[in-house]
C-alpha cells in the first residue's frame, strides 16, 4: 500500500507550506511510537489522569428491555473530560511538547475535542486556541465555557456553514500561518497523513482494553462491535484491535432528518469519493465538487467527510455502515438514560440506536459491544430545547 | 512552447518582469469577469490568473473567501469558468491560468478536465491543495496536453521540497511570499530574495511571487528579486470597491512599477 494511503483513500492534499510540517510530524510520530520514555509517560497519564482502563459494562436492564443479544457498553464517557477525545488529545499534546511547539490549536464540533485539547494544554503547559463554528457554539454552549475555564481561547468561525468543516478550514489556515510555533491537534482520524493513522493509534487503546475485558467477562470475543462515525476516531479506536477477528462491525453515521431530505451527514449512504481537507475519501458533494451542507442533531457527527480508513474498510467488506436519524438517536438518548442511568452523548446515542435495532434480531447468546464514546451532559440543554422545555 | 513559457522568455530577453493579476471568476458576474480580464490585458498584464470558486478555500484569506462565496451564489462552477475562457479566446490571446482547488477537478475527472481546459484555451493550472507528491497523474496528463502545471513553494520549503516542486512545475514556479494564506500582511525583508536565490540554485525555471502583495511599493520590491508578481486579494478588493476608472488607474500603477 502507498505510504499514507488506505487502498485508494488517504494521502496528503495540503498547501506546500504545510508539507514540511507534516513530514516532520510523521517522523516524530514514528519515532515516539517506539520511544519507551514517551510510551511510559503516556501510559502513566492514561491511568492516573484519564482514568483508564474505562470499564466494559454489561447493560443488563437495557439488554432485557431489548430482549435479544447481550449489550455491553465500552464506557468512554467515564474517561476524564467525558469522551474518548482525550485519548488522542493527550497523546498529540505530549507529542507537540516533544517536538518543541509552544502552542496548540484544535477544531471542535461538539466541543468535546476542544475541551480535551484545552485540558491537555493545561496539563502540559501549552498555549491553546480552539476554532468552533457559530452554530456549534450555540448548541454546545456548556463546552464553550468549559474550554474558557481551562484557559483556552475559543475562536468563533462565522463563515460557511459555521460548523465543524469550517472550524477545520480555519484551523488549517491558522496552522499554515503559524506552523513554526504551533501544532494542530486534529480531533479525528481525518485530514492529511499522518493524522488518520496517528489518531487511530492513540485511540486504539479502546479496542485493546475492550478485548481483554470481554474475554474476562465472557471468555470469548463479541459477535458485533457498534460505534458512531463522525470523522471516525472512536469507531477506529474500537475496531482496530479486532480487524483480524471474525466479528461483525457496524459504523453508524448521522441520518439527520432522513437521507431522502438531503439533511443528513451520511457520507456512505449519500456521498461519493472526493478530496477534502487533506485526504481522498467519501464526502457529501454536489456534481461540481463543491461541499454540501450537512445536518445532524449531534454536532460531533455533523460533518461532510469521513476518515479515509473507513471507506477502505467498507470496500473490503470488513465494516458495514448504516445510519440513525435524529429521532432515533433522541429516542436512544432517553431510553439508555432510563434503563441504565447513563446519559449518552448524542453522538454515542446514534450507536445506541443501532443496538436497539440490532439486539432484538439476535439470539440471547450473542454479544454486542457498543462504544459509548461520550457522556451526554453537554447535550442536556440542547435536548431540552428540542423538546420545547425551558431550563 | 506553451504561451506562458513564451511570455517569460520574451520578458527575460527584454529584462522585464511579469505582471500577473488575479480575479475570481464570476464575482460579481461572468460578464464582468470577462470585462476585467480584457482590462487587465489593456493595462499591460502578461498573464491572467482566473480563480475558480470553491466552498472551502483553505489556502485563502477573507477577501478571496468572500469573492468565492459571491461567485458560488451566482452559480459559477468549474465548467462555467472553462466556458468563460473559451469565450474570452474570441477576444484575447493573453495566457490564462486557472487557480482551482483539487476537488472540483477530481470530480470533473482529471482527463476530461485537462482535455476541456486545453480545448477552451487555458494555458496553465494552479492547484494549491495538490502538491506534486499527489499529482503524478495530473502532471503527466498536463504535460501531454502542453498545459502548464504550476506548483507552489513556500518559505517553509526545504531543499528537498524545492527540488521536487521545481522539477514538477512547468510554465513557472509559484513562490508563496508569506507563511500564511492569501491576503495576509506581507513582511518585506530580505527573506524573499534569499529564498528565491535558494530556488535559483536548484532550478532555472521562472519564479513568480504571490500572496499578500498589495501595494505598488511591495510589488516593486518583489519584482526586483523575481521574474513576476502575482496580485490577488488587493485586486479583488479594488475591483469591488472602486469605479472602473480608479481600478484601471490601480492596474496601470502596478504595471508601471513591476519591471
Ligand atoms: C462523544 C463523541 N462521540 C463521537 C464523536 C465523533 O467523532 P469520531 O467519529 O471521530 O469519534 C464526537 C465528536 O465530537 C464526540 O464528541
Amino acid at each position: 500500500m502507498k505510504k499514507g494511503y488506505f487502498g485508494q483513500y488517504g494521502g496528503r492534499f495540503v498547501p506546500e507550506t504545510l508539507m514540511p510540517a507534516l513530514i516532520e510530524l510523521e517522523q516524530a510520530y514514528l519515532k515516539y511510537r517506539k520511544d519507551k520514555d514517551f510510551q511510559k509517560e503516556l501510559a502513566h497519564l492514561q491511568k492516573t489522569y484519564i482514568g483508564r482502563p474505562t470499564s466494559l459494562y454489561f447493560a443488563k436492564r437495557f439488554t432485557e428491555h431489548l430482549g435479544g443479544a447481550k449489550v455491553y457498553l465500552k464506557r468512554e464517557d467515564l474517561a476524564h473530560t467525558g469522551a474518548h477525545k482525550i485519548n488522542n488529545a493527550l497523546g498529540q499534546t505530549l507529542l507537540a511538547k516533544r517536538i518543541g511547539k509552544k502552542r496548540i490549536i484544535a477544531e471542535t464540533g461538539a466541543g468535546q475535542h476542544g475541551v480535551a485539547t484545552a485540558t491537555g494544554a493545561a496539563l502540559i503547559g501549552l498555549e491553546c486556541d480552539v476554532y468552533m463554528g457559530t452554530q456549534d457554539m450555540k448548541r454546545q454552549a456548556l463546552n464553550v465555557f468549559r474550554m474558557r475555564l481551562l484557559g483556552a481561547r475559543v475562536l468563533e468561525v462565522a463563515v460557511g456553514s459555521q460548523t465543524l468543516k469550517d472550524a477545520i478550514n480555519e484551523s488549517l489556515r491558522d496552522w499554515t500561518t503559524n506552523v513554526g510555533t504551533t501544532h494542530y491537534v486534529l480531533g479525528t482520524v481525518f485530514g492529511p497523513h499522518p493524522f488518520p493513522s496517528m489518531v487511530r493509534d492513540f485511540q486504539s487503546i479502546i479496542g485493546k482494553e475492550a478485548k481483554k475485558q470481554i474475554l474476562q467477562a465472557e471468555g470469548r470475543l463479541p459477535d458485533y462491535l457498534v460505534a458512531c462515525v463522525g470523522g471516525g476516531s472512536n469507531a477506529m479506536g474500537l475496531f482496530h484491535e479486532f480487524l483480524d477477528d471474525e466479528i461483525k462491525m457496524v459504523g453508524v453515521e448521522a441520518g439527520g432528518k432522513g437521507i431522502e431530505t438531503g439533511e443528513h451527514a451520511a457520507r456512505f449512504a449519500g456521498g461519493s469519493v472526493g478530496v477534502f481537507q487533506g485526504c481522498k475519501t467519501y464526502l457529501l458533494q454536489d456534481d461540481d465538487g463543491n461541499i454540501l451542507g450537512t445536518h445532524s442533531v449531534s454536532a460531533g457527527l455533523d460533518y461532510a467527510a469521513v476518515g479515509p480508513e473507513h471507506p477502505f474498510l467498507k470496500d473490503m467488506g470488513r465494516v458495514e455502515y448504516t445510519y440513525a436519524t435524529d429521532d432515533e438517536a433522541l429516542a436512544a438518548f432517553e431510553l439508555l438514560s432510563r434503563k441504565e442511568g447513563i446519559i449518552p452523548a448524542l453522538e454515542s446515542a446514534h450507536a445506541v440506536a443501532e443496538a436497539i435495532k440490532l439486539a432484538p434480531k439476535l439470539s440471547k447468546d450473542k454479544i454486542i459491544i457498543v462504544n459509548l464514546s461520550g457522556r451526554g451532559d453537554k447535550d442536556v440543554q440542547h435536548v431540552a430545547n428540542i423538546k420545547g422545555i425551558e431550563l | 512552447m506553451n504561451r506562458i513559457e513564451k511570455v517569460f522568455k520574451k520578458l527575460k530577453a527584454q529584462n522585464e518582469k511579469a505582471f500577473i493579476p488575479y480575479i475570481m471568476a464570476g464575482d460579481p458576474s461572468l460578464d464582468k469577469t470577462k470585462e476585467i480580464v480584457l482590462m487587465f490585458e489593456e493595462c499591460g498584464a502578461d498573464i491572467v490568473e482566473l480563480g475558480v470558486p470553491f466552498t472551502d478555500p483553505l489556502a485563502d484569506g477573507p477577501t478571496i473567501q468572500r469573492a468565492a462565496e459571491r461567485a458560488l451564489k451566482n452559480g459559477v462552477t468549474l465548467k462555467k469558468v472553462i466556458a468563460l475562457v473559451k469565450d474570452l479566446r474570441q477576444k484575447t490571446k493573453i495566457p490564462l491560468v486557472l487557480m482551482t482547488y483539487y476537488n472540483p477537478v477530481f470530480k470533473y475527472g482529471e482527463e476530461r478536465f485537462i482535455a476541456d481546459a486545453k480545448d477552451a484555451g487555458v494555458d496553465g493550472v494552479i492547484i494549491p491543495d495538490l502538491p506534486p507528491d499527489e499529482a503524478g497523474k495530473f502532471t503527466r496528463l498536463a504535460k501531454n496536453a502542453a498545459l502548464a502545471s504550476i506548483f507552489l513553494l513556500a518559505p517553509t520549503s526545504t531543499d528537498e521540497r524545492i527540488k521536487k516542486v521545481a522539477s514538477a512545475s512547468t510554465g513557472f514556479i509559484y513562490y508563496v511570499s508569506i507563511t500564511g494564506i492569501t491576503g495576509a500582511q506581507l513582511l518585506l525583508d530580505d527573506s524573499i530574495e534569499k529564498s528565491i536565490k535558494g530556488i535559483r540554485k536548484i532550478s532555472d525555471k521562472p519564479v513568480a511571487v504571490g500572496f499578500g502583495i498589495s501595494t505598488p511599493d511591495e510589488a516593486k520590491a518583489v519584482a526586483g528579486v523575481s521574474d513576476g508578481v502575482i496580485i490577488g486579494s488587493a485586486i479583488v478588493k479594488k475591483a469591488q470597491a472602486s469605479s472602473d476608472k480608479e481600478f484601471r488607474g490601480f492596474l496601470l500603477t502596478l504595471r508601471e512599477v513591476i519591471k
